[in-house]
């Protein structure tokens, strides 16, 4: 008996040091690593990969996509890692307070540009505390609705909603969600005040959508084009200049008379302020590899969209457009009235 | 025969070696997760995906399943034995089964475990066969006032998990809801007791509480004197059920496994009442409710079958409609997408192999957890002679360790600590951390629900009575409370009386 104690015993405290092992190999969001220094011989270590939203999202997938051709590019192995809350904001934190050597990356979206307008007291500057990497993917969004709801195409919904705003309602995936955004800025487009009903990600809100229990709402193709081709909702109009390959009988918003519902979810890598150039460099070079790799190229196109071209994926591009949708983002939410905290 | 056809193409594909193989590193590796405190299946999943990014599309998915439904075996090992519920499903179980544990009896309660969650999952597999579509969709005209009523009635029937008075459990359930506040408000965002801190925005992590409710607090409770302590350790009696154990297994897991795969459809938070229904519903209808809190076998067995069951029925919003009903399912929603499979409802007919052959694998995943596990037994319940000294110091740091891989937040781990003295102070109190527990995880959901259903509805509350199926659960919900309350009320009038004489 003495023995098979001591054997369990020892069971446990193997997988315990398993655990321990794991715990610390992944410990690179908040705290950073302080050995790596020299931006020569970048990286020598694992890079962390955070992204502050749940696993198995958007933009979690897209992140997954890249993270091993650019780990392969770099000599490196890439470790993607969730920090959730607050509508990403608490991920981006971490991130911009992390050390200034490149080996925690932050991967973000739109909501990079929306967040200060949405937090009243948010900890860090998009443009002061982060460095850009480059572009990785615009992400185009839907506007779908129940099945049974009664609009026939996007025109006919907008005539509707504005005669009957009094009852139909609006999902969204939560305060500061891409389709939070969308909707946003189909309210204003259209000139009404709808009822928006919230959910904790997409997942919860489209599953009452399929089940009619909410009218309509707008989000990412990655969510939405499975239900569409599908048939188990209707989709009205997609937000880009021109329509989505993988969705060819979707009228753009421009084709249906609303030309300032423009709206894609673009999402960029970043690494805090002070990362020396010669690894940012070193990132946004591994970043257009992996975005002209076959594979990556392969499964974007599956969710409905594409690697930005490679002018894009780069700091300079990235800071410009980051810059420009900080403003534009500032006016929609502000002529909204909407604040997060 | 269709069906029959559609099983042969999902067993053909089962059976092939890669994916037999597959399908028991997932069920070892979630075992192994299940029955470390705080690394959950989500997080492993989340790590393993990139892995099977190269697999075939139905392999990287029976993989990924496996964890899944394997961790919801391993959870209940470590709460039987030491007390420690990773998920809340496995709060449950430990209630009686570490009871048991405690009367040297670890080895019944882990093989009730097994055997239950091995015939739930059978039969629930099965009626993902037969009824996946139309249970779907059933399951969507779910909407969130009847959810809320659904709720309701779980928190309501949920008295039944405390041994003693029911309105201390009521004041627990309480306790419980007010924890689940704190953190930003889903609808407007606000922080809500979060006392400026941001690390409290996302809330209070579900390990932290359970591991320190359940798992500190009873080591704290067994520090207090030798004499419990030792008694323990010296009476491993019989490893298997005897015969009247195994006679008083069988309601319990034929009505933990309907109930499971009933609640499990669900997706707006069905699967998390399968387990605490099925404990109400064995404690109302068994002869002896005073054994249970004491070390019912009843008390294991239903809650597990309920768990497994519901662990295998959720599969069905996502493999039907694409509609994930936990966050491990999220994952495989990507898992589906980076194969350029898009989950919806037609992965049934434009995949079939993948369909079919997924759902063959859970029950060849079942057979083998229950290979897996019950030789284990023996190996588990020698745990319990590990020396207090050495146990108790390896269980707070696997804990704290399993806690902060979660989300990286030191803040959970501070929490063990919170609540586990709350635990100790509730002990002595003689109130019972279960409904505590309980109100935690349930309070969130019913406050989602409710506030949806009412901006749904624009303030109209009637809502909840005009729509059928919550007027249903409403009734069965005040009926329940009338029940479970009256008993108490009397006695206490009766204690009253007898003092005045």
């Amino acid at each position: 008996m003495r023995r098979t104690s001591r054997a369990a015993a020892g069971f446990i405290a193997a997988v315990g040091v398993l655990a321990l092992v794991a715990a610390c190999s992944d410990n690179g969001g908040g705290s950073g690593n302080g050995s790596g220094g020299n931006a020569s011989n970048y990286p020598n270590q694992n890079i962390t990969f955070v992204v502050p939203f749940s696993a198995g999202g958007p933009t979690d997938t897209v992140t997954r996509m890249i993270a091993e051709p650019m780990g392969k590019k770099l000599g490196a192995q890439i470790v993607v890692q969730n920090v959730e809350g607050a509508g990403g904001t608490v991920g981006a934190g971490e991130v911009a307070r992390a050390d200034p050597d490149g080996y925690t990356v932050l991967m973000h979206h739109i909501g990079m540009s929306t967040a200060p307008a949405l937090y009243a007291n948010l900890d860090y500057k998009p443009l002061e505390d982060f460095e850009m990497v480059g572009l990785v993917t615009e992400v185009p969004m839907t506007v779908v609705a129940r099945k049974d709801f009664a609009p026939a195409t996007f025109q006919d919904l907008v005539a509707y909603v504005k005669a009957n705003s009094d009852k139909v309602t609006l999902a969204n995936a939560g305060i500061g969600a891409a389709s939070h955004l969308c909707g946003l800025l189909f309210q204003s487009a259209a000139g009404v005040k709808l009822q928006e009903v919230p959910y904790q990600g997409t997942g919860p809100a489209l599953t009452d959508l399929v089940g009619g229990q909410v009218d309509f709402m707008c989000d990412q193709t990655t969510n939405t084009s499975g239900q569409i081709t599908a048939g188990k909702v209707k989709a009205y109009a997609v937000t880009t200049p021109e329509r989505v390959k993988s969705l060819p009988d979707v009228p753009t918003t421009a084709e249906s008379g609303m030309p300032n519902l423009q709206v894609s979810v673009w999402h960029g890598l970043y690494v805090p302020k002070g990362t020396p150039q010669e690894v940012v460099q070193k990132l946004s070079e591994a970043l257009k590899v992996a975005l002209a790799d076959q594979a990556v190229i392969d499964q974007m196109a599956k969710l409905g969209t594409a690697p930005v071209p490679a002018t894009d994926a780069t700091p300079e591009a990235h800071r410009a457009h980051l810059d420009e949708q900080l403003k534009t983002w500032a006016k929609i939410i502000a002529d909204a009235g909407v604040k997060a905290s | 025969m269709e069906l029959l056809d559609n099983l042969a193409l999902g067993f053909s594909t089962a059976f092939l070696v890669q994916n037999v193989l597959w399908c028991f590193v997932g069920v070892l590796l979630g075992t192994a997760v299940g029955v470390l405190p705080g690394i959950g299946p989500t997080a492993t999943v989340a790590m393993l995906l990139p892995i099977t990014f190269n697999f075939e599309p139905v392999t990287a998915l029976i993989m990924l399943a496996g964890i899944y439904y394997g961790a919801q075996y391993g959870g209940s090992t470590t709460a039987i034995l030491i007390n420690l519920p990773g998920e809340s499903s496995a709060a449950v179980t430990a209630l009686d089964g570490h009871e048991m544990a405690r009367q040297g009896r670890a080895g019944p309660a882990l093989a009730a475990a097994a055997i239950g969650s091995f015939f739930a999952g059978t039969v629930a597999t099965v009626i993902l066969a037969v009824a996946a579509p139309p249970l779907a969709d059933v399951a969507l005209k779910f909407g969130p006032a009847e959810y809320f009523s659904l709720v309701l009635l779980g928190l309501i029937v949920s008295i039944a998990l405390a041994r003693g008075s029911a309105l201390k459990a009521l004041a627990m359930i309480a306790l419980g809801i007010l924890f689940g506040t704190v953190g930003q408000d889903i609808y407007t965002g606000t922080p809500r007791f979060t006392f400026d801190e941001r690390s409290l925005y996302g809330g209070i992590d579900f390990v932290s509480v359970a591991v320190g409710l359940f798992g500190v607090a009873e080591i704290l409770r067994n520090l207090e004197n030798e004499s419990t302590r030792s008694a323990v350790i010296s009476k491993v009696r019989n490893l298997w059920p005897t015969r009247e154990d195994r006679r008083r297994l069988v309601g319990p897991i034929l009505r933990g496994t309907g109930l499971g795969s009933a609640l499990g459809v669900l997706p707006g938070g069905g699967h998390v009442l399968a387990s605490f229904t099925s404990y109400a519903v064995e404690k109302r209808v068994s002869k002896r409710p005073q054994e249970f809190g004491r070390g019912a076998i009843e008390g294991v067995a239903g809650p597990e079958s309920a768990n497994n069951a519901a662990a295998q029925t959720s599969f069905i919003p996502l493999l039907t409609l694409g509609l994930p009903a936990h966050p491990v399912m999220a994952l495989m929603v990507g898992a589906f997408i980076v194969h350029g499979i898009t989950p919806g409802p037609n992965v049934i007919n434009d995949e079939p192999a993948l369909f079919w052959g997924l759902i063959a694998s859970m029950w060849i995943g079942n057979v083998l957890l229950v290979l897996l596990n019950l030789p284990l037994i023996g190996m588990w319940v020698q745990m319990l002679r590990i020396p207090y000294a050495v146990l108790f110091p390896m269980i707070i740091l696997l804990a704290a360790i399993g806690t902060y891989s979660l989300n990286f937040n030191s803040w959970d781990v501070y929490a063990i600590v919170f609540f586990g003295l709350l635990g100790y102070i509730l002990i002595k109190c003689g109130c019972e951390p279960a409904p505590m527990l309980l109100g935690f995880v349930l309070g969130p959901l019913l406050e989602e629900h409710l506030r949806r259903a009412l901006i749904i509805s624009r303030g109209d509350a009637t809502v909840f009575l005009t729509r059928p199926i919550s007027a249903v659960l409403l009734v069965v919900a005040v009926a329940a409370l009338v029940v479970a309350v009256l008993p108490t009320i009397r006695k206490r009038r009766e204690e009253v009386f007898t003092e005045e004489e």
